[in-house]
C-alpha cells in the first residue's frame, strides 16, 4: 500500500462505496480500506450470530430462530422507490446485474388508531376506508389533477403556478379535510414534517408523481423494491464495480489514520504502520471525528417474529409510515418488515424494524406505539445510534465526508449527499438521466 | 443459482484462488480462446457468460472474476452468493498457492451453497520444470473434499474446455431454487419482460 493514490476512501458504507465506484469508472487510481472486516459499515446486513454478538454479547442464538446464514438483518432498513434516484444510479453504472430485486408487498399508513392501504391513485382513493364518502370524490379529483399534471404543459395546471401557489393553497381548492393531507404528505409525498405545507406545491406533486409511477412500475402493492439479500448487497456491488475498474480493496485494516501537511490539507492515511499517499480522502464520520459534528439520534428497534405484521394483509414485505400527528410527535415513526420471501431470514420467520429520531431522553419507550403494531415477538433489541454531519471545509483540506444515515433519511437524500461530494471532488456533474420508462424487469 | 427450464441451465460460476494463480487467464481462454502472456487485468471486465452444450443440457454460465479483491481478502459475500458452481484455481510451480487453495475450499464450504459444484484446477501445467505441487497430493486431497481435479494450462489450453464442460455435466439437472428468483433491473428495452408475474 506504500503508493500514490487520486483518491482513498475509507469505510465501505453504502455512500462511500458508490462513490468509490463512480471515481474508479473516471479513471482514478482508488484505495478503498476499511476498519471492519465485513463491508457496508453502518449499512451492513447481520446474519444471527453477528446479530447476537451485536446486541447480547453471546455468539449463540437460540436454535428455534434456525440456521445463521438464512439471516440478513440490515442496519440501516429502507425500500427503495422503484422509479427513484437510488434506481437511477444502479443503472447509471450497471451495477444491476450483480443483483436481484423484488417488489415489496405492501404500503401502509397509520390513521386514528389503525393501519390503512395508502391509497395513491384516483380509484384507490375511491376504495380507500380512510375517507369518508364525500372526502374520497374530493380526494378523487386531487390525484386526477396530480396524475394528469405536467410540469411543461401549462394546460395542465389549471391556472396555478405551482412554483409559487403553497401546497396548503392547493389543497385549500380541493377541500382536503387535515386526516386525508396528513397522509398524503407523509406516507405519499414522504415528508418528514409538516413545513411543505407552506412551501411551493410543486414539490409536493412530483413526489406523488414519483409514488403513482414507481406503484405501477412493478404492479405490486407497493412503489417500493428490495433487494434479494438485504440492503447490504448494495455496498458490495458497488465495491466489485470500483473493483472491476481498478480500486484497490484492504478490509480489515485497524486505524486508519489520515494524515495531514503543515497546511492542513490531507497527505495519506496510515494503517498499521503503513502509509499511502493521497491528496484527497473521502470517508464516513467516523474516520474523522474531529471534522463532524452530532445533529441528532436515531431510536430503533428490531424485532425476530413468527408472523407479518398484523393486518398488512399478510405482506411478506412492508412498510407502514406513522405520521408525526398521529403519535402527537414532531418526527414520523416507521415500520419495516421483511422476511424469507427477500431471503432475509427462514421460512416462516419476519424481522421488523420500528425506527424514529429520538426526541426524548427515555428514546425505548418513544417507540411503543410502533411496537404495539407488532404483536408478539420472538427476540426485540433495542438501539440507539447519533448521526453526524461534516463541519469541514473540503476546500481547504481535501476530506469529503458523508453525513451520516438517519431514521428519517431514505435513499433519495442518500443519492443526493452522494452526487453533492462527487461534484466536490471531481468538480463535475454527474448526469443520471438514465432511461427509466426503458429500463424494466428482467426475470433471472 | 443453477435453474432449469427446457434442459437450459443458467448457473453461476465463481474463480478462487491466488493472485497470479491463472484465474482471469483461464476464463480468457475459455470464453475468448485466447491467453496473454502478461497482462495487466483488464479493466472493466470481471463479468462474462459463455453457453455449454453437454449431452442433456444447455448450460450458461456466468462467469464471476474476483476483480482483483482476492488480493487483501477483500472478496464479498456476494461473490459467492446463489454461485452453483466455483474453480478454485493453484499454480502447480507455487506450493503457496497450492495451501492457500485448500483455505479458499474451507471458505466456500463455510459461505457457499452446500450443492456446489467445485473443482480444482492446478493451472500452468505447461511449466512441468517448475512443478512444486505433485498431483496425486491434490488428487487426495480433491477427492476427501469432494472437490474433482484437473491440471490445466492457460497458455496451452489443456484441459480448459474440459474443466467447464465436466462442471457442466455435473450441475444438478433439476435444482431446486430455494425461493421464487427475483428480478434483476435492466436498461435494454430488448430484454424488457412483462415483470408483474415474477415479483409477486
Ligand atoms: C425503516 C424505514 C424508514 C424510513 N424512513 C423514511 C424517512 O425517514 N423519510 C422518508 O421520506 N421515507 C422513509 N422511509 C420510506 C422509504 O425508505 C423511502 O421513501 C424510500 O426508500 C425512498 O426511496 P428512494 O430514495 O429510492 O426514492 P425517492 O426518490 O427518495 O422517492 C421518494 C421521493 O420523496 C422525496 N422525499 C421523500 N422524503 C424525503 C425527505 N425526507 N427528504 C427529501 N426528499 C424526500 C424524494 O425527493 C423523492 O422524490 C422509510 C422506510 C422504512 C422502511
Ligand atoms: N505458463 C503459464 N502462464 C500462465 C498460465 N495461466 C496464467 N499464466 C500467467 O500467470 C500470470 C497471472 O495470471 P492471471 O490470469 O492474471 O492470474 P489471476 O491473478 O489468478 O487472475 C499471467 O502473467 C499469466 O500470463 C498458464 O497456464 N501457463
Ligand atoms: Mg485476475
Amino acid at each position: 500500500m506504500d503508493e500514490e493514490y487520486d483518491v482513498i476512501v475509507l469505510g465501505t458504507g453504502l455512500k462511500e462505496c458508490i462513490l468509490s465506484g463512480l471515481l474508479s469508472v473516471d479513471g482514478l487510481k482508488v484505495l478503498h480500506m476499511d476498519r471492519n472486516d465485513y463491508y457496508g459499515g453502518e449499512s451492513t446486513s447481520l446474519n444471527l450470530i453477528q446479530l447476537w454478538k451485536r446486541f447480547r454479547g453471546s455468539d449463540k442464538p437460540p436454535a428455534q430462530l434456525g440456521a445463521s446464514r438464512d439471516y440478513n438483518v440490515d442496519m440501516i432498513p429502507k425500500y427503495i422507490m422503484a422509479n427513484g434516484a437510488l434506481v437511477r444510479v444502479l443503472i447509471h453504472t450497471d451495477v444491476t446485474k450483480y443483483l436481484s430485486f423484488k417488489a415489496v408487498d405492501g404500503s401502509f399508513v397509520y390513521n386514528k388508531g389503525k393501519i390503512h392501504k395508502v391509497p395513491a391513485t384516483d380509484m384507490e382513493a375511491l376504495k380507500s376506508p380512510l375517507m369518508g364518502i364525500f372526502e374520497k370524490r374530493r380526494a378523487r379529483k386531487f390525484f386526477i389533477y396530480v396524475q394528469d399534471y405536467k410540469e411543461n404543459d401549462p394546460k395542465t395546471h389549471e391556472g396555478m403556478n405551482l412554483t409559487r401557489v403553497t401546497t396548503k393553497e392547493l389543497i385549500a381548492k380541493y377541500g382536503l379535510d387535515d386526516n386525508t393531507v396528513d397522509f398524503i404528505g407523509h406516507a405519499l409525498a414522504l415528508h418528514r414534517d409538516d413545513n411543505y405545507l407552506n412551501e411551493p406545491a410543486l414539490d409536493t406533486v412530483k413526489r406523488m408523481k414519483l409514488y403513482a409511477e414507481s406503484l405501477a412500475r412493478f404492479a405490486g402493492g407497493s412503489p417500493y423494491i428490495y433487494p434479494l439479500y438485504g440492503l447490504g448487497e448494495l455496498p458490495q456491488a458497488f465495491a466489485r464495480l470500483s473493483a472491476v475498474y481498478g480500486g484497490t480493496y484492504m478490509l480489515n485494516k485497524p486505524e486508519c489514520k489520515v494524515e495531514f501537511d503543515e497546511e492542513g490539507k490531507v497527505c495519506g492515511v496510515t494503517s498499521e504502520g503503513e502509509t499511502a499517499k493521497s491528496k484527497k480522502v473521502v470517508c464516513d464520520p467516523s474516520y474523522l471525528p474531529n471534522k463532524v459534528r452530532k445533529v441528532g439520534k436515531v431510536a430503533r428497534a428490531i424485532a425476530i417474529m413468527s408472523h407479518p405484521i398484523p393486518n398488512t394483509n399478510d405482506s411478506n414485505s412492508a412498510q407502514v409510515i406513522l405520521p408525526q400527528k398521529q403519535l402527537g410527535r414532531k418526527s414520523d415513526m416507521y415500520l419495516f418488515c421483511c422476511s424469507y420471501s427477500h431471503n432475509v431470514a427462514p421460512k416462516g420467520k419476519y424481522i421488523a424494524f420500528v425506527s424514529t429520531e429520538a426526541e426524548t431522553d427515555n428514546p425505548q419507550s418513544e417507540l411503543k406505539p410502533g411496537i404495539d403494531l407488532l404483536g408478539p415477538v420472538d427476540e426485540i433489541f433495542f438501539e440507539t445510534y447519533d448521526r453526524f454531519e461534516p463541519v469541514n471545509e473540503p476546500a481547504l483540506d481535501n476530506c469529503f465526508i458523508s453525513t451520516s444515515y438517519d431514521a428519517t433519511t431514505h435513499f433519495e437524500s442518500t443519492v443526493d449527499d452522494v452526487l453533492n461530494m462527487y461534484t466536490l471532488i471531481t468538480g463535475k456533474v454527474l448526469d443520471l438521466n438514465v432511461d427509466l420508462s426503458a429500463a424494466s424487469a428482467a426475470e433471472e | 443459482m443453477a435453474s432449469s427450464a427446457n434442459k437450459n441451465i443458467n448457473a453461476k460460476l465463481v474463480l478462487l484462488g491466488d493472485v497470479g494463480a491463472g484465474k482471469s487467464s483461464l476464463v480468457l481462454r475459455f470464453v475468448k480462446g485466447q491467453f496473454v502472456e502478461f497482462q495487466e487485468s483488464t479493466i472493466g471486465a470481471a463479468f462474462f457468460s459463455q453457453t455449454v452444450a453437454v449431452n442433456d443440457a444447455t448450460v450458461k454460465f456466468e462467469i464471476w472474476d474476483t476483480a482483483g479483491q482476492e488480493r487483501y481478502h477483500s472478496l464479498a459475500p456476494m461473490y459467492y452468493r446463489g454461485a452453483a458452481a466455483a474453480i478454485i484455481v493453484y499454480d502447480i510451480t507455487n506450493q503457496a498457492s497450492f495451501d492457500r487453495a485448500k483455505k479458499w475450499v474451507q471458505e466456500l464450504q463455510a459461505q457457499g451453497n452446500p450443492n456446489m459444484v467445485m473443482a480444482l484446477a492446478g493451472n500452468k501445467a505447461d511449466m512441468l520444470d517448475g512443478r512444486a505441487v505433485a498431483p496425486e497430493d491434490a488428487q487426495t486431497y480433491a477427492q476427501e473434499n469432494g472437490l474433482f481435479f484437473l491440471e490445466t494450462s492457460a497458455k496451452t489450453a489443456a484441459n480448459v474446455n474440459e474443466i467447464f464442460y465436466e462442471i457442466a455435466k455435473r450441475l444438478p439437472r433439476l435444482q431446486q431454487t430455494p425461493n421464487p428468483s427475483g428480478m434483476v433491473l435492466v436498461d435494454r428495452p430488448t430484454e424488457r419482460a412483462n415483470s408483474a408475474s415474477c415479483c409477486s
